[in-house]
């Protein structure tokens, strides 16, 4: 449980330093340690498959394209763009709005049992895939057309129209 | 667990991060003496007899040169870059079964360091790991022929992922598990029900694409536009000196070494070889007959990797990029669904 408090402030520091770098690239290098340690919190959830796909899909291939089209946008502080001073305060007063919402969401909520998962192993790979493709079949098949549509959706929008070319 | 397996398991992680370096030192050696072969040159031979201590001399010479970081690069991020990516070279090693298991006394000693049940899955993180030191270098050094290998191999590292990891799941069909270590024991020997063991004559096409993968992962010729000399000077390591600059090369090796290993367990049968128990052996030997054969596989693929190096010339971007994403991702579902079909047909 210690390892758990521990893991969980080192997960809410850095993502507190996500959004305070100055720098664009130092953002996303403090964003892959705060998935890293979403990666920890699994393995000691006993998830191994998704702390192993979490490693792989959301630091080992997002975050690196996150990390290239940055370095290829080249922000510069001169280049950055001229916030005025009501975009800023319209943020502060959303921002504002959302931590007013939040806070009353969060005084009603008590303590809850915590879950007790009926079998402890159900993280790993073959217990994962038995569930998914039985219990969850169709959502699973579901989701998996909605990242298909995805993918066409950015090809679409890739490819030069044929007409004006 | 106990304290005697604790001590164990640390002289086993010494012991095989020792090997990956001295590897890694000779690789280079070997390299050169490789090119020379290919070249009808002689070679690397003043150090010592057929200059056998070169790569000390090297390393020295690495240690010893003045460190240089750049005014205008952010110094941080310019040490992170080597460090991570010898850091993600030397962590893969931590889930390739090395051998069988030894008997000594009342201990039964697992030539593994840890056997966990996504073993295929953690190479494979560690591999989309590893472009971060090259990317987190090359934009650190504040150069724009730095930036360019980085972005380079960035795109060329994300590219090569799926194809390798589509030649991956083809392979799982067939094994039913992500554990190397039950993988490498469902080849053992090298011929039962009439047919091979090894997994290279079962996924033909998988090892073809994957090993074109690994050539990528590994930035080596003919994918080394990360670090092409003739357009971007150095590439991503233009700005480095001294050791920073030996942990890139070493780490290329130690990844060449790591990856041979992999290709040698997934496909070529790990450290099983042909009539390992009709030779009337006793466990241990048998065991330490495995671990020769894994290294003679994996030094058959490092030279391998230096034979492709010396006789291909390199990828123009354009090409390497049809290649990936046209040809490979194609031809590695069509192998998905080729291995789909026959498995339902022969059940």
């Amino acid at each position: 449980m210690n390892t758990f408090y521990f893991i969980a402030f080192l997960s809410i520091f850095f993502s507190i330093l996500v959004i305070s770098a100055k720098n664009p690239v130092h953002s996303i290098l403090y964003l892959v340690l705060t998935f890293f340690t979403f990666t920890i919190q699994y393995i000691l959830l006993n998830a191994q498959f998704l702390a192993i796909v979490n490693f792989i899909v959301y630091m080992g291939a997002i975050l690196v394209l996150f990390l290239y089209t940055l370095m290829l946008m080249n922000l510069n502080k001169d280049s950055e763009p001229f916030k005025s001073n009501i975009v800023k305060i319209a943020a502060v007063l959303g921002g504002g709005c959302l931590f007013v919402v939040l806070f009353a969401c969060f005084r009603q909520v008590g303590i809850a049992e915590p879950v007790v998962l009926k079998d402890p192993g159900l993280g790993l790979v073959k217990n994962l895939g038995k569930v998914l493709f039985n219990e969850f079949l169709l959502p699973f098949e579901i989701s998996s057309l909605l990242l298909l549509s995805a993918m066409v959706g950015a090809v679409l929008l890739a490819t030069k129209d044929p007409k004006t070319v | 667990m106990e304290l005697a397996d604790i001590i164990i398991k640390f002289v086993l992680i010494v012991i095989i991060f020792a090997i990956s370096l001295v590897v890694a030192m000779y690789s280079t050696y070997a390299e050169r003496k490789v090119a020379a072969f290919f070249q009808d040159r002689i070679g690397p031979n003043r150090a010592g007899p057929w200059g056998i201590l070169q790569p000390l001399a090297d390393g020295g010479k690495m240690f010893l040169k003045e460190e240089i970081i750049p005014t205008n690069a952010s110094a941080f991020l310019f040490i992170a870059g080597p460090s991570l990516a010898i850091l993600t070279a030397c962590i893969g090693s931590a889930v390739i079964p090395w051998g069988q298991h030894l008997t000594i006394g009342s201990h039964v000693i697992d030539l593994q360091v840890t056997d966990i049940n996504v073993g295929v899955l953690y190479i494979f993180g560690v591999v989309s790991l590893g472009v971060y030191g090259v990317m987190i270098g090359g934009w650190a050094s504040n150069n724009k022929y730095s930036l360019l290998g980085a972005i380079r191999a960035a795109s060329q590292n994300i590219s090569y992922e799926i194809s390798m990891g589509l030649s991956i799941i083809a392979l799982l069909m067939l094994t039913g598990t992500l554990s190397l270590r039950e993988i490498a024991e469902q080849q053992h020997g090298f011929w039962s029900h009439g047919w091979f063991t090894w997994n290279v004559f079962r996924q033909p096409l998988g090892f073809l694409i994957f090993i074109v993968c690994a050539f990528a992962e590994t930035n080596r010729t003919p994918f080394d536009l990360p670090e092409c000399e003739t357009e971007l000077v150095g590439g991503y390591h233009t700005e480095y000196s001294s050791m920073k600059l030996g942990f890139y090369l070493f780490a290329e090796y130690i990844n060449m070494f790591i990856s041979s290993a992999v290709m040698a367990t997934l496909y070529f049968g790990g450290y099983n070889f042909p009539f390992m128990h009709h030779l009337g052996l006793t466990e241990n030997w048998v065991t330490i007959l495995g671990v020769i054969a894994l290294f003679a596989k994996i030094i058959f693929f490092i030279f391998f990797f230096m034979w492709v190096r010396w006789t291909i010339p390199r990828f123009r971007y354009d090409q390497l990029m049809d290649l990936g994403w046209k040809i490979l991702i194609p031809l590695a579902i069509a192998n998905i669904v080729l291995t789909g079909v026959i498995g339902t047909i022969f059940k």
